[in-house]
Formats: C-alpha cells, sequence, structure tokens
C-alpha cells in the first residue's frame, strides 16, 4: 500500500513529477537545441550551397562540395591522416597511461592523491603555452637537443615534425585516458587477481583474462575520449608541425578562415563527413568492446 | 620436527614481520592428511596470514613451509596445488558459473574434452546442476559459496585452504554449510585448512583445531581437548566461557593440586603444565561443571555460595554465585529436573553450596 495525500490522486501526482522532470531537463534541452542541433544544421544547410567569390554563401544547392571531396586525393589523404594521427596517439596514451593508473590504484592514499594531483595539474595552465613550451623542449637550441649535444652526439631536428605532433598530442591527451582508466580499476576487486593465481594463472594471463576484461569500460571511455578530440584538432598539429602535417583540423581551418576566398560548403561538407566516419568508426568499437558484457 | 609422508601441510618456525609488525610469530603445525583442520582466533591474530602463506599469497619473513613433503615458502601461488576460497568468494564477475570452474583446469592445460564433465560433476557436488549458465551475480550468496567452492575442488588440489567462508551468511545457511562442509570434506578426504574467528564453528566442524593469539599458536587438538583442557587462560576464555579464579599454588601432589585463592580458600585442581609451590596460578572452571544444591553433599568438597542472579534461558538456567567478597562464579544448570524438585527454581539472595569434580578444576600457568 502506497500512501497518498488527501488531495493528490496517484494520477495527479504522477502529472507532478513529469511536469518536474521535464523542467529540469529543459536548461540543458534548450542549450542542446540553440547550440548544437541548430548549428548543425545550419553547417547541413551550408554543405549543400554554392560558395561565392568573396568567400560568401550563395543559396543554390547541389552537391558539388560532396563530388569535390571524393574526386580529391588532398582530403581522402587528410581523413587517412587524421585517423591514423588519432589511432597513434590513442594507442600510446593506453600504453602510457594504463600502468600509470594501475600505479595509482595501488599506491598508498596519500601517494595516490599526490599522483592524481599531478594528472591534473596541467588543466591548470593554458594549452596553448603548453603547447608552446614543446616548441621550446623540441626547438633546435631546446632542452633536449642539447642534453644531446652534452651527451656528443649530433643536433636532431626535432621539430617541426609529425614526431613533435604526435608528442604534444600524448602529452595533451593523456589525463584523459588516466582518469576514465583510474575510475575503473578504483573499482576493480584485486582479490579476483589473487583467485586467478590461486587457480594457476601467471601474472600476464591473470591481466589478459581477468583485470583486463573488467576494466574495459575504462579503456573504451579513455580512448573515446582521446581518439575524438585528437582527430579534429589542429593547433598541435599547426604548432609543433610546422605546415608540413596537413590534418583534417588544418584543412577545415583554412577552409573556412584561411583560404582565399573562404569555401564554407566545402568545409562544411568536409566537416560532416568526417562527423559521420568517427560516429561510425566509436559505434564499431563500442559494439566489439562491450559486447561480452551484455 | 620431521615431515612424514602423512603430512599434508608442515610449517617451520614461519614468522611474517610487516614493516615493524609481526603478524605472525615463529609457528610450527603439522597438518595430516585428510584432516579438517582449523585455524582459531580473535581477528588480527595471525590465521588469516598463516593461511595467505600456505596458499602463496604472503611469502614468509623466515621458516618453512613444505606441502607434501616438497618446500614451497618461496613458490608463487599460481604454481602450487593448494586452492582457496575467499571470505568474500571472488568469483569473476564477467564469467559464467561454469566458465569460473573451468577457470583452473583451463590454466592447467587440461584437454578441453576433459573440462566439461568435470565442471559439470563439481557443479553436481555442490548441488548446483543447473545453474552453469549464469553469472555470478544472479545467485545468492550461498549459491556464489557454493560456486567458489566447486570452483577450487575441481583442481582436486592437494589442500583447499578456506577463508571465513562462511562470514557473509545468514545464521540459518551457515549452520547447513557447516553440515555441508564437514559432508564434502570426508566425501573427498582432501585436507581441509579453516581459517575462523567463529569458535563454535570449529569446534563443529574440526579434527583439530589451533588456536592462535597475537601472531602466537597457542594450543592444537581436537575439539574435546580443547575445549574440555585448554592450556592457557586465553584458549579457556576465547572457547567458550569460564570462572577464573587467581591463587597461589600451596601443595603439588598427584592427581590434585592445592591452589589458595585470594581470600584464602583452598581449591584443589588438575595442573596443567609444569609449576611450583608459590607460583601464581588461575583456575578455570567450565561453569557447566559446576552443581549447586541446597544442602551440602557429604564427602565432598564444596564450598558455600549466595545466589546473587538468575537467568532463566529455557533449556538451562544461567546462575551467579557469590562465594566471597572478591569470588563470584557462573553457575549453567540445565532444567533436566523434576519440575517439583526444590533445587530445579533458585531465587536471588538463596544460600546454597557449589560442587565440582577437581577434574574438571584446571590449574592453569599461563
Amino acid at each position: 500500500m502506497t500512501v497518498v495525500a488527501p488531495d493528490e490522486t496517484p494520477l495527479a501526482h504522477q502529472r507532478q513529477q513529469r511536469l518536474r522532470l521535464w523542467l529540469l531537463l529543459a536548461p540543458g534541452a534548450l542549450w542542446l537545441f540553440f547550440f548544437f542541433v541548430l548549428p548543425l544544421l545550419i553547417v547541413m544547410l551550408y554543405s549543400f550551397a554554392t560558395p561565392g567569390p568573396t568567400g560568401n554563401v550563395i543559396w543554390q544547392f547541389n552537391f558539388d562540395s560532396y563530388i569535390t571531396l571524393i574526386g580529391k586525393d588532398l582530403y581522402f589523404n587528410a581523413y587517412y591522416r587524421s585517423l591514423w594521427v588519432g589511432l597513434q596517439t590513442t594507442v600510446i596514451c593506453l600504453l602510457v597511461g594504463y600502468p600509470l593508473a594501475l600505479y595509482m590504484t595501488l599506491a598508498e592514499p596519500k601517494q595516490r592523491n599526490l599522483l592524481l594531483f599531478l594528472v591534473l595539474i596541467p588543466f591548470w595552465t593554458n594549452f596553448l603555452v603548453r603547447t608552446y613550451a614543446w616548441m621550446i623542449i623540441l626547438s633546435n637550441n631546446g632542452l633536449i637537443n642539447d642534453l644531446l649535444q652534452w651527451l656528443g652526439f649530433a643536433k636532431q631536428l626535432l621539430y617541426p615534425s609529425a614526431g613533435a605532433v604526435l608528442v604534444g598530442l600524448i602529452y595533451g591527451n593523456l589525463p584523459f585516458m588516466v582518469l576514465p582508466l583510474f575510475a575503473s580499476l578504483a573499482r576493480f576487486d584485486f582479490t579476483l587477481m589473487e583467485a586467478s593465481a590461486d587457480l594457476g594463472a601467471g601474472r600476464w594471463r591473470s591481466f589478459w583474462r581477468i583485470m583486463f576484461p573488467l576494466t574495459v569500460p575504462g579503456v573504451v571511455a579513455g580512448s573515446v575520449l582521446v581518439f575524438i578530440p585528437t582527430v579534429g584538432q589542429f593547433v598541435v598539429s599547426d604548432l609543433l608541425g610546422g605546415s608540413k602535417v596537413d590534418l583534417l583540423g588544418n584543412l577545415l581551418q583554412r577552409l573556412f578562415t584561411r583560404s582565399n576566398p573562404p569555401n564554407w560548403p566545402l568545409g562544411s561538407a568536409l566537416a560532416l563527413v568526417f562527423m559521420f566516419v568517427l560516429t561510425l568508426i566509436v559505434i564499431i568499437y563500442f559494439r566489439t568492446t562491450t559486447e561480452e558484457d551484455r | 620436527m620431521h615431515v612424514t609422508n602423512t603430512s599434508a601441510v608442515v610449517l617451520q618456525q614461519v614468522t611474517k614481520r610487516f614493516q615493524n609488525v609481526t603478524a605472525v610469530d615463529a609457528i610450527d603445525l603439522d597438518i595430516r592428511d585428510g584432516e579438517f583442520f582449523s585455524m582459531l582466533g580473535p581477528s588480527g591474530c595471525g590465521k588469516t596470514t598463516t593461511l595467505r602463506m600456505i596458499a602463496g599469497f604472503e611469502f614468509p619473513s623466515s621458516g618453512v613451509i613444505s606441502l607434501a613433503g616438497a618446500q614451497v615458502e618461496k613458490v608463487p601461488a599460481h604454481l602450487r596445488n593448494v586452492n582457496t576460497v575467499f571470505q568474500s568468494y571472488a568469483l569473476f564477475p564477467h564469467m559464467t558459473v561454469a566458465e569460473n570452474i573451468a577457470f583452473g583446469l583451463e590454466m592447467k592445460n587440461v584437454p578441453r574434452a576433459d573440462i566439461k564433465p568435470r565442471v559439470d560433476a563439481a557443479l553436481a557436488m555442490v548441488q548446483l546442476g543447473n545453474y552453469g549458465a549464469r553469472r555470478p551475480k544472479q545467485l545468492s550468496g550461498g549459491q556464489q559459496q557454493r560456486v567458489a567452492l566447486a570452483r577450487a575442488l575441481v583442481n582436486r588440489p592437494k589442500v583447499l585452504l578456506l577463508d571465513e567462508p562462511l562470514g557473509a551468511l545468514d545464521l540459518k545457511l551457515r549452520k547447513e554449510m557447516q553440515i555441508e562442509l564437514k559432508r564434502l570434506q570426508q566425501e573427498v578426504g582432501i585436507t581441509f585448512i579453516y581459517v575462523t574467528h567463529d569458535q563454535e564453528e570449529a569446534l563443529t566442524m574440526s579434527d583439530r583445531i589451533a588456536v592462535m593469539h597475537q601472531g602466537k599458536l597457542l594450543q592444537v587438538g581436537s575439539p574435546t581437548e580443547i575445549y574440555e583442557r585448554p592450556s592457557s587462560r586465553f584458549v579457556a576464555d576465547f572457547i567458550g566461557e569460564a570462572n577464573f579464579i587467581d591463587g597461589v599454588v600451596t601443595d603439588i601432589g598427584a592427581p590434585y593440586c592445592t591452589v589458595r585463592a585470594s581470600n584464602g580458600l583452598e581449591l584443589k585442581g588438575m595442573l596443567q603444565g609444569a609449576s611450583s609451590v608459590g607460583a601464581a596460578v588461575t583456575i578455570a572452571i567450565r561453569p557447566e561443571k559446576l552443581r549447586l544444591t541446597m544442602q551440602a553433599p557429604e564427602n565432598v568438597f564444596t564450598l558455600a555460595a549466595k545466589v546473587e542472579q538468575v537467568v532463566y534461558i529455557g533449556s538451562d538456567t544461567r546462575l551467579t554465585v557469590r562465594l566471597s567478597d572478591t569470588i563470584t562464579l557462573d553457575v549453567w544448570e540445565q532444567n533436566n529436573r523434576s519440575t517439583l524438585d526444590r533445587d530445579a527454581y533458585w531465587q536471588r539472595g538463596e544460600q546454597g553450596f557449589v560442587t565440582w569434580n577437581p577434574d574438571n578444576a584446571l590449574i592453569l600457568t599461563a
């Protein structure tokens, strides 16, 4: 038996509950509509429009932009390179981040908090400033080349280069990998590793059969958080790659602002196709990694 | 101590230190093949650490551990032929019950064709025949407990280690599982080493019990020995209940010795261990060994007592009687007398006489 207030029928109560729910959801829903759905629709509209001679948009609708995309290697290569850089960054972040997250999980509470703090500290500095710092570290007269020289090796051209871009991306994205992994590992019951050893599994087998499958949610979350922004970014590749490393973000930025004249319809089409590809990749990734637990 | 071929596990001077805490202090144990052996003690006494050293999760700071005659104290857990039932069960949540049970066999590279029948047999043994496809989460606590047991026993280990496996179950289920565990142990004939802080559990199931306190082994013996002939005040106090009277030895005799209690009373009892005249000792008497009567019995040592408290609990009546200003005794009387018997119904303030057989009064030196 549920107790109902005398002036309140269950139906009225239900209606009130629903109203409350809508009121709570409204700010977020409005925000998403005006600043996500609407702009996306505008971009879609642009992608079918025609570029004007001064960078303006002429409202004549056709598939020209999409045809241009398919026709030129430039765009395919940008997709390919961006995805490849994103994949490399994600995998290396995972390889570096998992042991780090594991170490943090197993550390004494005091030490663990310190490590968490250290992982978060870079966020307190502007991302651009941190990327400039890498320019200095990797430059011809930078820390690493000085060290090489001091050790008696020849100076290396570290910056600008594709490698420098990768270093910058891994550095900038590592916390986004470590934090979800840490959250996942903190929930992991380490007695299970003892149980696994007890049943005859060595450390490596215990890791792959027990710990890794049970921390897959963290791996998936971290990978998505690193992969998506990496693939679309343009700042790091611009600053650390010179103009040598042309990723999708750089191409987009150019199409919208720098090229003469700007071509918004083509840029919009490029962005939309890429969004579609990324969504597909993420869906496939989620499907393959979380299937077992369903 | 020498290792015989009938020993399943032998511990020689095994010590474990964590930083500056000595968790296990120079323990010697010889656990026989096929025995149900319990390690009993309050939390923090070192019993779980000892078990973890036998399992291979901890390595002793010093000392020797032998399994079936082979020295193993430095062998990692996954290479030892022992299996553990964990207090939290530690079932793998991402695997089915059958996969959990098959895991150990897989790790030992048992041929696939042999794994399924063995898993099925293990499930049948713990009466969970139809639960193989379920996830651990979908089972009750008692069922998870059985899966943990099956997962360990399917490997046919030399020794099965159980770390308070019934601690998370409710009382009724715990009693059922105690009987079940004992039955299983007799059926499979594997040596069980059972860690518990529950003395009743240890008494119910064990062939032998080791009582531990503060990292030290106090006494090893059968349940009867541990209960009837505790070697120290701690054991007498921890297992069951006991009256303690402090005193000084005044006469060493055979079979009985005499102790003068603090109020001058001279009491007789059996000396446990060695002592000498003038030594400080404690007399321990279990409350059910005492008899309270209205009239002083003839030709028997007896003491006048005043009833201070009467607690009737149905099957028993628990009385507290005062012998002197400083000494009170708990007396448990079974309510097996005629309901017309005046002695069966004591009232507060009544005078009576306490009697006991000096065989049951233990003079403890520790």
